[in-house]
Parts: C-alpha cells; structure tokens; sequence
C-alpha cells in the first residue's frame, strides 16, 4: 500500500512544527484584516451601510441593480442576520483580496515564462479539483478554529481563476500590438503595464469576478471550522434539521452573491468603443 | 558614408541553426539545408546599403523573406548572422537598452495591420512612443499634434482607432511613427490592408512628405506597381535572396533574370521607361550646311530611312527632313537643304516618360527627337515604331506571332 495520505500528514506536521512563528505572525494579520474591515461594515448604522452598496451598484450596473440590492439587504436585515452577512462579506473581501494579490502577479509571470505556465497549470488543475473541504484540515492544523484558517482555505480555493484568466488575457493580446509596441523602444516594463495589462483588463476583471464568486462560495463551506457567518447559519440548518433556518441562510447567501456578481461584473466591460 | 548598411545579413528560423548557417556557407540550397537540419532559411546573406534621405523599397511575394529582414534592420527579429549598420554603428552589436534608444528616436516602424492601442484615442497612440521616452506630457501632446496636422488627422484626435476607417488608421500609424523624429521609416507593406484607391492616395500623400521630410524610407510590398511608383530605388526578393537592385527603369529595362521580367510584364510601364532608355543614341543625322541634298540622299539609301533629323555641325537638332522633298530639293538644284527643314516639330527630354510622348503618336508620323533642353543638342531619336510598340505593351505582339 502506498501511503501519501501519511507522507502529507507528516508533511504538515512538520510544518507545523518549525513555522510556528510564521503562521502566529500571518494569523495576527489576517484576523486584524478581517475584524478591521467587519469594523468598516458594522461601525455604522445597517441603512447607511444599505444605502452605500445600493449607490455603488446603481452607478455600477444601472437601477435595477440598485433596487435589487437594497430591497435584499432589507430583507436580509429584516430577517434579523445582518451581522453574520457583514461577516460573511469581511470574509469574502479579505480572503478574495489576498488571492487576487498572489494570484494576479502569479498569472503576469505565467504568462511571460511558458516554463512557468507549464509548471502552474497542473498545479491550479490540482487546486480546482480537490474537494473544498480538504483544504480546511491543514487550514485548522496551521491557524486553530476560526475565521483565519476559513480565509486560508478559500483563498487556495478561489486563487485558480486569477491565475488563468490573468496568463489567458495576457497571452490574447494580439501579437501586432506587442510587436509594434517593441519597435519603439518599450521596455518590458513599459509593455506590461501601457499595453498587455490595459488590453488583458476585461479578461483580468472576469477573473476577479469568479474568484469573488467562489471565495463566497468557500467562506459559506468553512463554516464547518468555526469561521462564522451565514454558513454557521445553513450549517445550523443541516445539523439540526431546521429546513426554515437552512433557506432562510440560503437566501441571505444567494442576495450577497447577486449583488457582488452584478458589481464586479460591471468593471468588466469592455470599452473600445462610446 | 550610407545611412543604412546590411551586410551579409542571414536569418534562419529553426532549432539547430549553428548547423545551418555551416551550410550555408558550404553553398547548400534552402531545400538541402531544410532537409539536413530542419531550419527554414529565411534571409539569404543579404547586403545592400541605403544612402540618406533615400526610398528603398524591398519587393517580394509572400514568403520571400522580406518581412522577415525588416524586422532584421531594428532587431525585432534577432538576425542568425551579419551586420546591420546605421550611421556608422552596428545595431546588431548592441545591448537593450542601445537598441531601445535606437528604436525611440532613430528608426520607426509603420505596420501592415497598423498595431495602434485599441484603449487609446489618436492623440495618445500618436504620442506613444514619446511616451515611452518619458517625455513630459505637455511637450508630447504638442509635438503629437503638429504631427497629426502633418499627416491629416486634425479633428480625430480624441476618436478611438476603432472608430476609424483603415486609410485613417494607417495615419494615425504613421503619424505615431514620424513623431519621433526618426530618421530611418520601416515601413512593412504599410498600405496593403488598404482599399486601392485610399492605397493611391496614400502613397501620393507619403511621397508628398518625404518631399519634405527627407526620411530615409525602406518599404516593404509586394506590388511591384507600389514599388515603382514609390521607390528612389527597389531590391526585389525572392527565396530569402536579394536578386535585383536598382531603379525602378533598371528594374524594368534590365530585368536581372526570368523571375523579375515576369513581374515586369504586368507592370504599366507608360509612367516608368523614359526616353533616354529609349532612344537610339547614335541616329543617322542630315548635318545641315555638310550635307546637301545629294548627301543627305545618300545617307538615306544607305540606311533605308525616308526621314532624317537636321543637325547642325555642332548637333544641334533643327527638325526632320523629307525624302520626298528632298528629291525636289535636288531637282531645283539647292544647295543645301534649308528650305526643306520641318522645323515645328515636337521634341522630348532625357526624362519625358512614354506617357507623356503618348500624344506625339497621334500628332506625327515622324520618330521622336530627345534634345537636352540646356542647349537643344540632339542625344537620341525614338523611331516611331519603338514608341508604339512599347505603348501597346511588348506581350500581346509577341502573343499574335506565336499564335
């Protein structure tokens, strides 16, 4: 028999072990990140914070989306879980931020070094794939209960879709504009950020999308490690069978992702054109 | 001293070209060295030089390699072998960021699918590549902007390129390369995307600027019309080597082998082949006061020609005479031959192309007199049946005797 599942285990153990400091260090500042930004979202009074994400949407995505988003967070206030969706949301934008942060340079260099890009897609193959509940055992290994080990593991979820569209984008730029750009004198430097980034924007902000989608997607799933929020809520449904308290957390799930899809969406669109 | 010399300049594309190049030099074909190493010879040991302010045009079908050596002359393709020399200075010795100086302000490229920045409007593709130097934003707009007035563009500068039509496009190409000041103009098949008659006009438009601009222009096409019509002097390609350079009348006159005359055959020779490649320079002149009647007569039977052009002792051309009316000179018992001069006679220049002696056709049936317009000294006479042949085209006559 082939053990891997006790090689990994040992992997991690010793991890564990020698990087303590290391993980203390990421886990004080994750936690601050996360608690600063629920901050941001609870300092003020619920309508206020409503009226701000409706105003945004609104400018975004026009008024229907407005509507929708504070008829939503209405409701989801009404229903008396306004708390757990703005952790919920802390979670979803830290965790989405610092996988964009690694993921977006991580899809620049893959797209520049095909040795790179070779290396990186069996590698995001293998992210994409593995169930998202098995990255919450090292996560709870690493960071204990809570809500730092929910961040870790969604952002190894929700990190793939960076990458790629970032390389996918990159490598779409057609090849005149790159070669024109060269002939007069640009550095690489100057390539990446006046003409390959710029051009790979849609693509680049389509990935931004997908990685907020899933990061929401995470956060719900690492409820199961103590990381609080609506999943804590669903879970709550699931374990003691309450099927109101189940759909009435799923609701609140399904409102948060309509409104961060239509607004990340929204940076999207391309504009060669007025 | 040449603004731009290319020596020896060889380009293969291909894994093993270390092999190739030995190959090469061994005097092995493309196809042995394909065969042998798996390496596509691109660029055949090319050498040419390109004098100041000059338009070269390099000419070849697609695959011919002259793409290819373009990108070879600001390295954006890495030559295998060779030299590239502007100014005295080798370019393909240099490191990045020489090279990138010589391509911010010495040579510019114009591209055939114009490569301009969808997310930019004209004014800031125009004013990109001063961008690229860190130029402040002030001086850049201002400079862009004399240079899109150059070019016609005044009154699009804020529209984006895709709100453009292609003969546009191509200007804002331009104009983003002539903003730099450069003064070597790559140009690579730089009007072939575009609509015939915006293509004409173009060219027109381009020929207008080097006028004043005096770039030294190499321009890539493959229409040897576009060739003609634009180049001080044209290098034709074919299988990654150079095969003919010269004027655009050597070209046609004295087409190097069957490959270029084939070409040549297509082209509407009219506006190209002037007189002087056309004369007969050592005609059978009366010489007027030398020759009488009874010479001038003689001069005739021996040559069987009835019309003979008038000179005077020192060659200057006076006009045609007559057999007939020197025949009746002769009986009158003339003396010389004055009274029979055809005087108001049309004349041409060195450079009067075939186009313009069209109308000579339709006036006369005398040959043409080509005379230096300085002094009026006869240099050559155009028989009448060299000029109509070459106006109705060599082919089609040579087509109705084989058939």
């Amino acid at each position: 028999m082939i053990k891997i599942g006790k090689y990994i285990e040992q992997f991690i153990n010793w991890l564990t072990h020698n990087f303590h400091p290391f993980f203390k260090t990421i886990k004080s500042g994750v936690e601050t990140m996360v608690d600063g930004v629920l901050w941001l979202f609870t300092c003020m009074p619920f309508y206020v914070v409503i009226a701000a994400l409706a105003l945004i949407a609104w400018r975004r995505a026009g008024w229907g989306v407005g509507l929708i988003t504070a008829l939503g967070l209405s409701l989801i206030y009404g229903m008396g879980y306004w708390m757990p969706t703005m952790e919920t949301l802390s979670l979803i934008l830290v965790s989405a931020f610092i996988a964009l942060m690694i993921g977006i340079p991580l899809g620049i260099w893959a797209a520049r070094s095909t040795m790179v890009g070779k290396v990186m897609r069996p590698l995001l193959d293998f992210m994409q794939t593995m169930p998202a509940f098995v990255y919450l055992i090292p996560a709870v290994l690493f960071f204990g209960l809570g809500k730092v080990p929910g961040v870790f593991a969604t952002i190894i979820f929700a990190m793939p879709p960076a990458v790629r569209l970032t390389t996918l984008g990159i490598s779409q730029v057609p090849a005149d504009m790159v070669e024109a750009t060269r002939s007069f004198g640009a550095t690489r430097r100057q390539l990446l950020f006046k003409v390959e980034l710029p051009l790979a924007l849609p693509t680049i902000l389509a990935g931004v999308n997908q990685t907020i989608m899933m990061s929401l997607s995470m956060v719900v799933v690492s409820a199961m490690i103590a990381a609080g929020g609506l999943g804590e809520i669903v879970l709550k449904g699931i374990t003691q069978l309450k099927i109101g308290l189940g759909f009435e957390g799923g609701i609140a799930v399904v409102i948060l992702a309509v409104i961060l899809d239509r607004i990340t969406q929204s940076f999207g669109k391309k504009k060669t054109t007025r | 001293m040449p603004k731009l010399k290319i020596e020896d300049l060889t380009l293969i594309f291909g894994r093993d070209q270390h092999t190739a190049l030995q190959l090469l030099k061994q005097g092995k074909s493309k196809a042995d060295i394909l065969d042998a190493t798996g390496c596509t010879v691109a660029v055949k040991n090319a050498s040419f030089e390109i004098g100041k302010g000059e338009f070269f045009v390099i000419m070849g079908l697609s695959g011919s390699g002259k793409s290819s050596l373009l990108r070879c002359l600001n390295r954006l393709i890495e030559p295998s072998a060779g030299n590239v020399i502007l100014n005295g200075t080798n370019i393909t010795a240099m490191n990045d960021q020489q090279l990138q100086q010589v391509r911010r302000r010495e040579i510019s490229m114009v591209f055939q699918k114009f490569g301009l920045l969808p997310h930019r409007s004209v004014l800031e593709n125009v004013a990109f590549g001063l961008e690229l130097q860190r130029i402040p934003e002030k001086e850049r707009t201002e400079k862009a902007q004399a240079v899109i007035e150059l070019v016609g563009l005044k009154g699009y500068e804020n529209m984006l390129p895709a709100e453009l039509s292609g003969g546009m496009q191509q200007r804002v190409g331009l104009a983003r390369a002539l903003a730099n000041d450069p003064e070597v103009l790559l140009m690579d098949e730089a009007f072939s995307a575009l609509d015939p008659l915006i293509r004409t006009q173009m060219q027109d438009e381009l020929l207008d600027l080097q006028e004043k601009m005096h770039k030294t222009i190499v321009f890539i096409t493959h229409d040897l019309d576009e060739a003609i019509r634009l180049g001080d002097r044209i290098a034709i390609m074919k299988d990654g080597e150079v095969i003919q350079i010269g004027t655009p009348e050597e070209i046609l006159t004295a087409p190097a082998n069957d490959y270029v005359s084939s070409f040549v055959e297509k082209v509407d020779r009219k506006a190209i082949i002037t007189a002087s490649s056309m004369m007969d320079t050592k005609p059978t002149v009366a010489v007027f006061r030398k020759d009488g009647p009874e010479g001038s007569l003689r001069k005739m039977r021996a040559t069987g020609l009835d019309i003979l052009p008038a000179v005077t002792v020192d060659k200057h051309f006076l006009g045609f005479v007559y057999l007939r009316e020197i025949l009746e000179c002769k009986q009158r018992g003339d003396k010389t031959i004055e009274a029979v001069i055809h005087r108001d006679v049309p004349v041409a220049y060195a450079d009067t192309t075939v186009e313009q002696m069209l109308p000579f056709i339709a006036e006369t049936d005398k040959p043409v007199a080509v005379v230096n317009p300085e002094n009026n000294k006869l240099l050559g006479l155009i028989s009448q049946t060299a000029l109509v042949i070459e106006t109705t085209g060599r082919q089609p006559v040579a087509a109705n005797l084989t058939a």
